[in-house]
């Protein structure tokens, strides 16, 4: 106590500062970076849990980049992301851009579109696996047989089955992205919008002349965390197809259930860190990415 | 005649401005139509899953969404199964330790980060920040196996201590503290608080929507957690809500108003939570969204 009393306020900052951050840091180091590192070392290492951790060099990549269902499943996940991303920020962008402009039951009509990001994934998982059964157990074939339209086989296919996996996805995620491009939309000054009037700009290019370019730091937040949760997808896969984890013929797999399937039901520990670090740098190079390429526009 | 043509004139104006108002207002109406059918379409999967877990077997497979002999039947079955008790209490518990200790330690690392000056606090907070970029999945192998040597498989804590703080959490916290004066913490200093005082009476509540905005998302976070809570748990007593409906529904198989009433379960909290506090929420995500 007399030692600490003797410092100069500054310096009480700094033993402050270092013991309120004292446990935090630890976590941090424990929790987050040296876990980081070990899945790093893992992935150039060979272990099925029970054995010791033996040092293989870049087999595990080099058996990742030569195996057909990595790239099967690399294709997957990408899907998911560019078939993901665009359609629903489109999506909530056109049903922000109206929302913005009603009045009467705004926030109610708000709540309706936000309602579905309070919803567990898993659960709405099941409910939309429900939807998409044969006659005459789902909804939407049952719709279709009313109208005399012919079935549509949604998760026995292996064309339809991704979309239909990525349809919850899209759904659970379109409130957040429609309030957050409002509350972008409501950040522009008026006083753009009336001078636009006034020059007598019509509404598609006050549109993209002026909305658009103004919303910009919106979209690029939006596109990074759309694409993030896009390529990261398996709450959705792991519980719609739970008979055939990933089907049919692993055309629905994305990267997260092969590391799933590959860690803890074969339990090769090195070659699932290796298809981690492949997904971090995925993750990294695609928003890096994206963040230069909407800086420069 | 001078006289009528103006008069003319202007009435012609009225009538033009009144059809362009009337065309407005029908351009209006329309938009406001569409987008309360979506609106309506946004919601079915949920009125379709609650109206399903209140049917018999033999009516599940009609679309009616008002069941015609509506029964609680599902839901006495579901609950005296008795591990749907378990799951939720487990995922309550969990949701709620995680959101208190992410609200104490994010807005405590924030604080410092923001308000005080010292050797190392850029590294800190870069360091902090760049765990952002590390997903969870590229952990879960060293979280595993660091629960399986120290014994955490199938515990509370193992399900809990990955979240306990989070970089998102502390970098919000951080931003709204920026907004906190810096004279109000002097004050405090020269009427003799000490550092964590200042901290818990001055700061914090003057930052209580960003805690209110955290407090949402990190409980959501975790009640709708699957991936981790899947991995660490062996014995169904320790599954959390989502991984034991991915059990439940397995073996329900064909029988979807037990899966549909599962599902409601672990919807309607948080579906009643946000009926409660819609604009608190709503303004929340806006903040955490554009700030964090």
């Amino acid at each position: 106590m007399g030692i600490y009393k003797r410092l100069s306020i500054s310096q009480k900052q700094i033993v402050w500062a270092w013991g309120l951050l004292a446990i935090p840091i630890v976590f941090y180091v424990v929790v987050r970076f040296y876990p980081t590192a070990n899945a790093i070392l893992l992935s150039f290492q060979e272990w099925n849990l029970l054995g010791s951790r033996n040092w293989t060099g870049f087999d595990n990549y080099v058996k990742l980049f030569s195996d057909p269902t990595f790239w099967k499943v690399f294709g997957n996940t990408f899907l998911y992301l560019i078939l993901g991303t665009p359609s629903s920020l489109l999506l909530a962008f056109v049903i922000a851009f109206h929302l913005d402009k009603l009045r009467f039951m705004h926030g109610t009509i708000r709540a309706l579109y936000f309602l579905p990001f309070m919803t567990s994934a898993v659960a709405m998982a099941w409910v939309w696996r429900w939807f998409y059964q044969p006659v005459p157990i789902g909804v939407f074939n049952n719709t279709l047989a009313t109208f005399g339209i012919p079935q549509i086989p949604f998760l026995n296919s292996t064309t339809f089955a991704l979309p239909s996996i990525l349809a919850p996805a899209i759904w659970a995620g379109l409130g957040f992205q429609v309030i957050i491009f409002m509350a972008g939309l409501r950040a522009i000054p008026q006083t753009y919008y009336e001078a636009a009037r006034i020059d007598g700009i019509s509404a598609w290019e006050t549109l993209t002349e002026i909305t658009i370019p103004l919303l910009k730091p919106t979209i690029v937040f939006l596109v990074v965390f759309s694409s993030i949760g896009f390529l990261r997808i398996f709450d959705q896969v792991f519980n719609m197809t739970t008979n055939d984890p990933g089907g049919p013929l692993n055309s629905t797999k994305p990267l997260v259930l092969m590391i799933y399937d590959t860690a803890f039901n074969s339990f090769d520990m090195g070659y699932a860190a290796a298809q981690t670090v492949v997904l971090f740098t995925v993750l990294l190079v695609v928003s890096l990415l994206q963040l230069r390429v909407m800086r420069d526009k | 005649m001078a006289f009528s043509d103006t008069l003319d004139t202007s009435k012609k104006a009225t009538a033009l401005r009144n059809s362009a108002r009337r065309k407005r207002s029908q351009a209006q109406f329309i938009r406001w139509l569409l987008l309360f059918a979506g609106g309506i379409a946004m919601i079915m999967p949920i009125v379709f899953m609650l109206s399903t877990s209140f049917k018999y077997p033999f009516e599940v497979y009609n679309l009616n969404l008002i069941p015609e002999e509506p029964t609680i039947e599902n839901y006495t079955y579901v609950l005296e199964d008795g591990r749907f008790f378990g799951w939720f209490t487990n995922s309550l518990f969990i949701a709620t330790i995680t959101t208190i200790c992410n609200v104490l330690f994010d807005s405590l690392v924030g604080y410092v980060l923001c308000k005080y000056t010292f050797p190392g606090r850029y590294i800190i907070f870069i360091a902090i920040l760049s765990t952002l970029m590390i997903p969870t999945e590229m952990l879960v192998i060293p979280w595993y196996l660091m629960s399986s040597a120290f014994g955490w498989l199938d515990t509370y804590w193992g399900i809990m201590f990955p979240g306990l703080m989070t970089a998102f959490g502390t970098f919000l916290m951080k931003q709204f503290f920026e907004t906190v004066p810096d004279d109000f913490l002097e004050a405090a200093r020269i009427d003799g608080l000490n550092e964590l005082q200042i901290w818990w009476t001055v700061a914090m509540p003057l930052v209580r929507p960003a805690l209110a905005a955290l407090a949402i998302f990190v409980f959501l976070g975790n009640w709708t957690a699957f991936i981790w809570p899947l991995i660490v748990t062996n014995s169904q007593e320790m599954y959390t809500l989502p991984v034991g409906l991915t059990t439940f529904s397995v073996e329900a198989q064909v029988e979807w108003e037990l899966i549909m009433t599962g599902a409601a379960i672990s919807t309607i909290p948080t579906l009643i939570v946000f009926l409660v506090f819609q604009r608190y929420i709503i303004r929340g995500v806006v903040m955490a969204g554009l700030k964090g």
